[in-house]
This record gives C-alpha cells, sequence and structure tokens, in this order.
C-alpha cells in the first residue's frame, strides 16, 4: 500500500516534493557526519553516542535511499566490534550454501568448500581485517535467520545476497552496497515472455515466500502495472525451488532478484534473463547496530575491494550470465 | 436312511408320519385349523397342514411316536455336524487367511512402506557424498525401488478393482517413477555442481514424505484391517454348533432313557453309537477351536502386534536418516516456526520428531517382546539409538560452528569418525533381526492354530452323518418289534 502509494506520487507534483525533501534530509547528513567523524577520531570513547545519534536521525529519514545510510569508511580498527574479531582471531560470517556463483559448495571439491561472490568478499574481509584470507568460519543460515542470527551476536557478518531495506535498518546496520540489482523475470529461452510486462499475461510465476518479488508482484496486480491474469499463487520456501519448478513446467516464469536469477540462469543453459530489472536494490552486508566500528571498517574494505578485487570476482562467476560489462551490476561509489 | 430327508422338506404325498420344516416338539399342537371341513376346501388345505395333521395323528401310535422320534434324533445330529462343519470352515478358511493371505500381504504393505522410506534415506545418503555417489549407496536405492515395484503388484493383485486400497495402489504406481525421476534430475545436477540438485532432492523428499509414505501407510492401515476382520473371523467360539451339539447329546440321552423305561433294555447299540459319534464331534469341536483361538490369539498377541510396532520404529529411524542427510544437504533452504516463536532447520526439527518416534517405538517393542531372542535385538538398537543421538549432537554443533566437513564426517563418515551412519545402520540391522523373529514367532502360532483346525469340519460332517444313520438304525431295530 505505502510503496503503491509512493509510486503513484512519484509521477506526480508529489515526487518533486518528495525528491526535495530527500535532498535535503541528504544534506543534513553529509553535514552531520563528518562531524561525528571528527569529533570520534579524537576520542575513541566518545564515539559511540555521537555515531548512536547519527543512526538514529538516519533511521527516521530512511525514505527512498536505504543504501545511503551507512557510516563513513574507516581504517580504524580499535573499535570494540573489530577488536574483538582480531583477538578471536576469525570472522564469523553468515552465509547461503545454496546460491550458485554467490555462496554454494561444490560437491565435487575436495572438501566441498563454500565458493561464490559472496564467499569472495568475505575472505576479502576477512583478509584486510585478520591478515588472512581463510580466517572465516562460515554458517550457511537461512534466509529468515539472517536478521535473527546478527543480533544474537551467532555471526559477525551477514554476507548473503542481502538487500538494503529501510525495514531491516531498524533491526541491523548495513555497509555500503556492494551490488547493485533489481528484480527480474526468468523464463525459458523458447518462451514468449520479453520481461516484466504484458507478455506476463496469463503466465504461471513462481516467487519465494515472504520475498521482495512476492510483494512486488502481489502490489502490481492491484495497480494493473502486472496483467490481472498473471498467475502468481505459486510460493516455495526457497527461491531456488522455483528453478525446479520452472523446469518440471509447473510454472512459466520466475521473478526474483536480477542476481539470484542470473544464479539460476547459471545451471540450465535453456532459460534466461528477460528484459531489464524492474525495481532497483542494493546488496549490503549487514552487521550489529552496535558494532558501528566494525561496519566503517567494511565500508573501508568495500573502497578498496571496488577498484580491483571486485571486478575480478565478478568476470569469475557472474559475468557468463550477467554480462561481461559488469556497470549495471557495480555499486554506487559512496 | 431316507427318513430324515423327508423329515426335512414339507412332503407332498407323505405316506409316513414327517416332521415340519424347522419346528419339531410343539408341532402337534400348532395345527387348529385343519380338522374342520377337509374336503370342502381343498384350495385352503396345504401341503403343510395336511402333513402336520397326519402327524398329530401319528402321534397317538407308539410307533408314530418312535418314527417322530427317529427322525427328530437324526435331523439333530446331522444339523449338529453340518453347522460344525460350517462353523469350522468358516474359521479355518479365515486362520488360512490370516497365515497365508492377508498377513502375508500386511507384510507386504510393510515392505512397500519400508522400501520407499528406505530409498529415500539412500538418495540423500548418496547425495551427501558428492557427485559421484558411492556405488553400495545407489545399489541400496535401486534395490529398494524394485523392490516396492513388485509388492505394488502383488498388492494390486490382491485388492478389489474400484476399492480404496486399490486407489491406493494406483496412486504408488503412479507416484514412484516421478519420485525417481525428481531423483535423477537430483543427481545430474549434483554431479555437475549445481545447487538446484539439492532442490531436487528436496522436491523428491517432499513428494516421498508428504505423498507416497502416507498413501504406503494407508495401505499397510488397510492390510493390517484386513488382517484384523480375519483374526476376527477366525476367533469366535462356534456358539451354535455348541448348542446343537449340546440339544443333540441331551436328546438322545432322553431317547435312551425313554427307551429303558419302555423295554428295560439298557443298550440300544444304535443310539449309544450316535451318542458316541456327537460326543466326539463336541469333544474334538471344544478341543479344536480352544487350541486353535489360543495359537490365533498368541499369534497376533506376539507377533502381529511386535511385528507393527517394530515396522513403524523401524520407518521412524529411516526418516530420521533422510532428515539428518537433509539438514546437510540445504541447511537453511527451509524453516519451521516453533509454536514457541524458536525457528529451526525443517529438517532437523523433522529428525528430533523422527527420534521420539523411534525411542517410543523401540520401548514399546521392547515390552511387547516375549523372549529373550525378541527382547535382545530391540535392546541393541535402543543402545544404537543413544549414540546415534549423540552422535549427531556432535555433528549439528560442528555444522553450526561452520565445520562442515566435520560435520559432514560425522555423519557419512568413515569408521575412523564415529559417523551417525554406523548408528544408522546398527539400528536398522537390529529391527530387521527383531522383526524376523516375531515374523517367525508369528507363523509358528498361527501355523499352530490353523493346524487345530485340520479336518475338523470334514470330520465333524462324516461322524454327524454316521451318528444319524446310527440312531435311524436303532430307532429302526425298535420299530420292527411292532411288525
Amino acid at each position: 500500500m505505502i510503496a503503491r502509494r509512493l509510486r503513484a506520487s512519484l509521477k506526480g507534483w508529489g515526487g518533486v516534493g518528495a525528491m526535495l525533501v530527500a535532498c535535503v534530509l541528504t544534506a543534513v547528513f553529509a553535514l552531520l557526519l563528518p562531524l561525528s567523524h571528527t569529533r570520534g577520531d579524537g576520542s575513541p570513547g566518545a564515539v559511540g553516542p555521537g555515531i548512536a545519534e547519527a543512526t538514529q536521525a538516519k533511521a527516521d529519514a530512511c525514505d527512498g535511499h536505504p543504501e545511503r545510510q551507512s557510516p563513513p569508511a574507516s581504517g580504524d580498527e580499535s573499535g570494540p566490534a573489530v577488536s574483538a574479531i582480531k583477538k578471536r582471531g576469525y570472522l564469523s560470517v553468515g552465509v547461503d550454501q545454496n546460491s550458485y556463483r554467490w555462496g554454494y559448495r561444490d560437491p565435487n571439491t575436495p572438501g566441498s568448500d563454500l565458493e561464490g561472490f559472496d564467499i569472495d568478499l568475505a575472505h576479502e574481509i576477512a583478509r584486510q581485517i585478520l591478515k588472512d584470507p581463510n580466517a572465516v568460519r562460515f554458517h550457511a543460515i537461512p534466509t529468515n535467520q539472517r536478521i535473527p542470527a546478527i543480533r544474537s551476536g551467532q555471526v559477525d557478518m551477514v554476507v548473503r545476497t542481502m538487500t538494503i531495506t529501510c525495514d531491516r535498518l531498524k533491526d541491523v546496520a548495513f555497509s555500503d552496497p556492494y551490488f547493485t540489482t533489481g528484480q527480474q523475470v526468468l523464463a525459458p529461452k523458447s518462451s514468449g515472455i520479453t520481461g516484466y510486462d504484458r507478455s506476463l499475461a496469463g503466465k504461471r510465476i513462481c516467487t519465494a515466500e515472504g520475498s521482495t518479488a512476492n510483494t512486488e508482484l502481489t502490489l502490481d496486480r492491484k495497480t494493473g502495472r502486472l496483467a490481472a491474469s498473471a498467475d502468481i499463487s505459486t510460493t516455495v520456501p526457497n527461491q531456488l525451488d522455483c528453478l525446479v519448478k520452472l523446469q518440471l513446467g509447473e510454472v512459466d516464469a520466475v521473478v526474483t532478484d536480477g542476481a539470484l536469477a542470473a544464479s539460476q540462469a547459471a545451471q540450465d543453459p535453456t532459460v534466461e534473463l528477460k528484459g531489464k530489472p524492474f525495481t532497483t536494490e542494493y546488496y549490503g552486508v549487514a552487521m550489529n547496530k552496535q558494532a558501528q566500528d566494525l561496519v566503517r571498517r567494511v565500508n573501508q574494505v568495500l573502497v578498496d575491494y571496488r577498484k580491483g578485487g571486485w571486478q575480478t570476482s565478478y568476470t569469475k562467476w557472474l559475468a557468463q550470465t550477467l554480462g561481461a560489462d559488469s556497470a549495471s551490476s557495480r555499486p554506487p561509489s559512496a | 436312511m431316507t427318513q430324515p430327508q423327508q423329515g426335512g422338506a414339507p412332503p407332498v404325498t407323505p405316506t409316513r408320519p414327517v416332521l415340519p420344516p424347522q419346528s419339531t416338539g410343539p408341532a402337534p399342537q400348532q395345527a387348529p385349523v385343519p380338522s374342520g371341513r377337509p374336503a370342502a376346501t381343498p384350495p385352503r388345505r396345504t401341503a403343510f397342514a395336511e402333513g402336520v395333521d397326519r402327524l398329530r395323528s401319528a402321534a397317538t401310535t407308539e410307533p408314530g411316536r418312535l418314527r417322530i422320534i427317529g427322525a427328530v434324533l437324526a435331523v439333530l445330529v446331522v444339523a449338529f455336524g453340518v453347522v460344525t462343519a460350517w462353523q469350522m470352515t468358516d474359521r479355518s478358511t479365515a486362520a488360512d487367511d490370516v497365515l497365508h493371505s492377508s498377513q502375508p500381504l500386511s507384510a507386504g504393505a510393510a515392505d512397500i512402506y519400508r522400501s520407499l522410506a528406505d530409498a529415500n534415506t539412500a538418495a540423500s545418503s548418496g547425495f551427501l557424498s558428492g557427485g559421484q555417489e558411492p556405488p553400495a549407496t545407489t545399489r541400496r536405492y535401486e534395490q529398494d525401488i524394485q523392490t516396492a515395484a513388485a509388492k505394488l503388484v502383488t498388492a494390486a493383485a490382491s485388492t478389489e478393482p474400484g476399492s480404496p486400497a486399490a486407489d491406493t495402489v494406483t496412486k504408488l504406481n503412479k507416484l514412484l517413477p516421478e519420485y525417481k525421476g525428481l531423483v535423477e534430475r537430483a543427481r545430474a545436477n549434483n554431479r555437475q555442481g549445481f545447487p538446484v540438485g539439492g532442490a531436487y532432492l528436496r522436491a523428491a523428499n517432499e513428494k516421498m514424505q508428504q505423498e507416497m509414505l502416507p498413501a504406503a501407510q494407508d495401505l499397510y492401515t488397510k492390510e493390517n484391517q484386513r488382517l484384523r476382520s480375519d483374526y476376527a473371523k477366525a476367533t469366535p467360539y462356534p456358539w451354535f454348533a455348541l448348542v446343537l451339539g449340546v440339544a443333540a447329546l441331551a436328546a438322545l440321552g432322553w431317547a435312551q432313557r425313554r427307551h429303558y423305561l419302555r423295554t428295560n433294555r439298557v443298550l440300544n447299540q444304535g443310539l449309544v453309537a450316535a451318542t458316541a459319534a456327537s460326543a466326539i464331534v463336541l469333544l474334538w469341536l471344544v478341543v479344536g477351536h480352544s487350541v486353535a483361538r489360543a495359537g490365533l490369539d498368541s499369534s497376533y498377541e506376539h507377533g502381529v502386534r511386535s511385528l507393527n510396532v517394530l515396522h513403524d520404529a523401524r520407518i521412524a529411524s529411516l526418516n530420521a536418516r533422510g532428515n539428518e542427510n537433509l539438514t546437510l544437504v540445504s541447511r537453511g533452504a527451509e524453516t519451521k516456526k516453533l509454536p514457541d516463536g524458536r525457528v529451526e532447520d525443517a529438517y532437523d526439527y523433522a529428525f528430533q520428531q523422527d527420534m521420539k518416534t523411534l525411542s517410543a517405538g523401540l520401548d514399546e517393542a521392547e515390552s511387547l517382546a516375549d523372549d529373550q531372542a525378541g527382547r535382545q535385538p530391540v535392546s541393541a538398537a535402543t543402545g544404537n539409538m543413544k549414540v546415534w543421538q549423540q552422535r549427531h549432537t556432535q555433528a549439528r554443533a560442528a555444522d553450526d560452528d561452520g565445520n562442515y566437513q566435520a560435520a559432514l564426517n560425522k555423519i557419512i563418515g568413515a569408521k575412523a569418525d564415529q559417523p551417525t551412519g554406523e548408528c544408522f545402520d546398527g539400528v536398522d540391522a537390529n529391527l530387521a533381526k527383531a522383526l524376523a523373529h516375531e515374523e517367525n514367532e508369528f507363523e509358528q502360532a498361527a501355523g499352530d492354530g490353523l493346524g487345530a483346525m485340520t479336518g475338523l469340519p470334514e470330520g465333524a460332517a462324516v461322524l454327524a452323518v454316521l451318528g444319524a444313520a446310527a440312531a435311524v438304525l436303532g430307532v429302526g431295530r425298535r420299530l420292527s418289534e411292532y411288525r
């Protein structure tokens, strides 16, 4: 409902107003953040309250751009969260083990080690903070356990194709975005479906239970953006189950994050991504809200990662299905 | 010899006194109508009424009475024999069905159930081992599928077309190739290292758990109901035959007493022979049926009940193993929210439930086991299960700690890793042993029960005919004294 109203209002003059408000707020943060930053540099003890205030202000202002809410990068490693990790000697990371090319186990490698784009990033964070890329303990956690795992302290961070949203920002802190994606349609190459458009009329579409895709589709069918004849009743526990249904011919198309749709396409040469993503979303590393020093440190890792490692990892895992040109997937620079 | 047969049906032109059908004693008093105007209303005078009329007149003379007594005795003895033969044939057939039809079918349904669960477990074990599955696991899986398919054919042959059991068999026949297709897809994808293989395995598992195993269980339940109803037909006392037997003996005794009082002769050989024959049949009936009943009851108490409990426990252990494997295959792919708000991995949760069922089943099986040979494998399985749970906890701890390889080794590793697979194999082997023992006990007890009824229907029929003949001869001898 809110999103629909938002979209409707964005179309008209209301949109201009909303953008103005967003600009003003961004400007306020731009002023506020360096302030707390400088304060934090001098005396580590004073960092806590200052940042907490800043985060509070940001959470309230989270409309339209949840991906811009992360605190600025910092290489400082004296904060409590980073110190604790350094003392422990390894990084505890929540990951997926079922997302091909993102986080998965190849049963044909000795030890069935986890690998993929997310896993590379986790190794890079460990390499920079602990000087050892293998000082990581991976925990395979379910999608709906990502936030509880962070809040309970079971993991230091979650690197698991996790979209930065305002809702989630209430519970956890995110790093700067490390990947740009959006909801996208996946269908057999031979199918008449051309993208998120009228070609979906009368088709059976599969989404994961409680996923962004499911929410979007339900809304869009009400507003008419999606044909009312499209059957979106098929929902599955895990997005990968949609590929099973697609291959078995039980559904005609899958809607999920473009990045995950690409991961599905990589497992089946007869299906492909159709059309452009119809939303814009960003993946971020999720961490505990209290661990602001860790968030900053990870942001610093990302600054360096974007310069080289990111592209190498993209080429290795994603270029095949997302295209050699990584421009549309690159995260906006903070 | 011919008297009793004539006495059984209303004679059209009787020359001798005969009996009305069904009723013997009070018959003469029952016909008040006919004596009025017999010639005036010929259409209204039935053969029955005429027969009764003649009977009444016959009853006034001693030879007439003797004829009636002879007929009644013959009819009683023959009826006793016939009813005994009939009731015991029913029971003997039912007991034979228990031993040779419904119990094997029930065991067959249990085999289908077990093979399917075992195939599902083998499929997940093989999957967990990586793209190249161990040949032993593949063989076990294929063997299970073949067993299930073969037993489904047997089950189909013994069900009535259109019956619920037949529908269940049809459903399973349809689902089996679907399931196998999903497993093959899972394997093909796993070989290429695609995680969608795991998704296929979960889909196959879901088909098995949600559709096939309930159907197999349903079939098993239905076959068990049939078994129970065969038991119910085989064991009740043949009251009708017993009452007739006592009545025949009482009538023979009364006839002999009458004979003694009238003639002062102690023995009438024919009547004594008839009494002896009837007594033998009655004794045989009582002893034979009691022994049969005891055997059947014991085969149910000690065989069937234990078998059911053991089958259920074995299925629970198979499902637990399958779920344990799937927890590692797709950790995090599916979760289950518990009533208290906690969220658990769906497969780990299912594992815990299966282990509870297994534990309860083993406890019950142990209390049902009636001898050391039956108890030993069950308590061994309980021991295996306890170690299994300990090792499972270690495996889960390793997995939760991010050490996948250690967890994997703890589940399907080599002997040195002390894997849970070892414990599962132990549980399975011990339960198979216990099942074989109980199966044997069942066959022995039920076989004894069936054996106790052997020849009883035929023997009762032959002795009754001889007894009736003797009674008729005995009465005939006395009757000849009036000529």
